[in-house]
């Protein structure tokens, strides 16, 4: 940002609602079509943190995405949120990218953007759940990242942010550009605002760019260009359950399933 | 940044499998411990070497606990930069010594720091890295069949990387069981060089806080997890079950809407997109039971639901339940559960103890 204004990047993915995950029995893969769509929740979070900045320094935020034109919904709905524009990869060359050329085609179109300080994403996604994405773009940017992060704060053109680990948090400081994964659930992310609905409805917030537009080497994406593919499913067999649900008035409930409990060995009498 | 991505030719190259050994605080994670167990197993399968890849400061002796886990061989890379951990230096080295070496699998822990390696050297090294495995077998093309559960824990996939290598995979911790240390197992300690300078040092740690739990027991580890979900309704009422959990030697979780609405401290939610828990009991009190929550504990020795809807979903997985009010029934518990302790004849087996 030399001299100017600090350019923030959020990259965010239109997924199948929480409620709604369902497995298409025929296809063995996550129906899209026609079930309830929001944006990944991390991603919101990590929105939220931009849209802070932008509230405390000043900031433009790009929200970036790549998948079909149906993902505008979602687009939309960030720049109603207060994102300054949005950027829709969209080519049907991109179909069935795992996440080597989904990493390299978000970077590459990142470049394009061009001018970017910071780059934020959720931590992983709720249909998906790898989490890869967001250190595969830093790799590719060759840019320093810190993952897993519930507070970020831009210093002196420094980024700070608490990373949380599996038996402690962790403040790390580093320079920019950098790129940060976000925590669910470490902010309450902000309805969408009259004026962005505006902004929304005038159009023109939301640009799509294909492979070409952006430069992107057909042969490194699309399904055929994926290391892995998902060989098959299977629904999982869990184990079967005693299912020994009490009904009725507290005290003797409490006492049956207890004793129930006591009788199978779980609990010691 | 970006590697040549290998071509199919190269395949038959590539030979051997690897573990990501990760250090912290001196020791090694349990989940690469685990993972040497079930490194083991898939070489063997293989007819192939195990290597354990250690980078880290002064690790000598780390090095040598992990052969006795089960290693044919540990690669040291012993440097000051990489005494803790960093994204870039280790992805340098773990990139570097991929290419110098050519394994055929990688295998990490899918700890934050696995994941956070993994994600950026699989797409610097371009080939295919499979997220949470569970389960790991070997088809009849050699490929190694990466399994994880996928849509909220509904369903497993088997992902196969076919073209390119090495085949990378992280893998949950506590799904496979930690192989036992035999001290006269031998194996060789290699220290290859990898060349860092100050420049991939580009992010600096300023402050580590630990977590700090009342019962100094991680919810991972416990028998008894004692989880509340947003029918407990605020913060306050969590110290009730609290009291259940010290009765049951266990430790209390939340769900993710708990969490969500800041009653209960992000660190100990369950779930897909916090914990993953296997405790002989679990009490799902007040939880509906969201295959995001089932993805995290459904794997539960035996489980408790406690709610006030007959409809709630966790009922359909429980082994025991009571449909009700849970501000009257968990009172209830403590009081029984209490009146049991004090009938029995000292000195006592601990409540908890499953036959």
């Amino acid at each position: 940002m030399p001299g100017g204004t600090l350019r923030i990047v959020v990259c965010i993915k239109q997924v199948p609602k929480a409620q709604e995950l369902q497995v298409d029995p025929k296809t063995q893969t996550l129906k899209r079509v026609g079930v309830p769509s929001e944006i990944n929740p991390p991603d919101r979070n990590a929105l939220e943190f931009a849209l802070q900045a932008k509230d405390a320094h000043g900031a433009e935020v790009v929200v970036l995405s790549m998948g079909p034109t149906a993902f505008d919904e979602s687009l939309e709905r960030a720049v109603a949120m207060g994102a300054d524009r949005a950027v829709l990869l969209t080519d049907r060359i991109l179909g069935g990218s795992d996440t080597v050329p989904t990493a390299y085609a978000l970077s590459e179109t990142i470049k394009k953007i061009g001018g970017y300080d910071l780059i934020l994403c959720g931590e992983e996604t709720t249909d998906a759940s790898t989490g890869h994405v967001g250190p595969g773009i830093a790799g590719h940017l060759d840019i320093p990242q810190i993952t897993y992060v519930s507070e970020v704060q831009v210093v002196d053109g420094r980024v700070r942010a608490r990373r949380t680990a599996e038996d402690g948090s962790e403040w790390w400081e580093t320079t920019m550009p950098c790129l940060v994964t976000v925590n669910f659930g470490c902010n309450k992310p902000r309805e969408p605002s009259l004026s962005g609905k505006i902004r929304v409805k005038r159009g023109g917030a939301v640009v799509h760019w294909s492979c070409a537009d952006v430069g992107i080497d057909p042969d490194k994406v699309g399904l055929k260009n994926s290391p892995t593919i998902v060989a098959k499913v299977d629904t999982i067999q869990l184990p079967p359950r005693a299912g020994k649900v009490f009904h009725g008035e507290p005290r003797e409930a409490v006492a049956r399933m207890l004793r129930a409990m006591i009788e199978d060995g779980v609990i010691a009498p | 940044m970006t590697g040549a991505a290998h071509a199919p030719e190269d395949k038959a190259h590539f030979r051997g499998v690897w573990v990501f050994l990760e250090q912290r605080k001196g020791g090694l994670r349990d989940v690469s411990i685990q993972l040497i167990g079930e490194g083991r197993r898939i070489a063997d399968r293989l007819g192939a070497t195990l290597t354990g890849v250690l980078p880290g400061h002064d690790v000598g002796d780390l090095a040598r606990l992990a052969i006795g886990h089960g290693l044919d061989r540990a690669i040291v890379v012993d440097h000051p930069f990489l005494e803790i951990y960093r994204s870039r230096p280790f992805t340098k080295v773990m990139a570097e010594l991929v290419r110098r070496h050519k394994p055929e699998v990688v295998l990490f822990g899918a700890s934050k720091n696995g994941r956070d390696l993994g994600g950026r050297l699989h797409a610097v090294l371009e080939t295919g890295l499979a997220a949470d495995c569970v389960r790991f077998d070997v088809d009849p093309e050699r490929n190694l069949d990466m399994i994880r559960p996928t849509f909220g824990g509904k369903s497993l996939a088997h992902i196969l990387c076919k073209q390119h290598r090495p085949q990378m995979a992280s893998a949950r911790r506590n799904v496979f069981l930690p192989p036992p240390h035999d001290p006269d197992r031998r194996g060789e300690i290699v220290y290859e060089k990898v060349d860092l300078s100050e420049k991939d040092i580009d992010v600096q740690l300023l402050e580590f806080t630990e977590f700090v739990q009342a019962t100094h027991q991680r919810p991972e580890e416990s028998k008894v997890v004692v989880s509340g979900g947003f029918g407990l309704g605020n913060a306050k009422n969590f110290a009730m079950l609290q009291g259940l959990a010290d009765l049951l030697g266990g430790v209390v979780t939340a769900s993710r809407k708990a969490v969500d609405s800041g009653w209960m401290p992000k660190e100990v939610q369950v779930g897909q997109t916090g914990m993953t828990v296997r405790p002989r009991v679990y009490f799902a009190i007040g939880i509906s039971g969201a295959v995001q929550h089932l993805a995290g504990m459904q794997e539960s020795e035996k489980i408790v639901a406690i709610n006030s809807d007959p409809k709630a979903a966790m009922f359909e997985i429980a082994d025991y339940g009571i449909v009700g009010d849970l501000f009257q029934l968990v009172p209830e518990m403590i009081r029984q559960l209490k009146e049991l302790k004090a009938g029995r004849a000292a000195p006592a087996k601990p409540v908890a103890a499953v036959a």
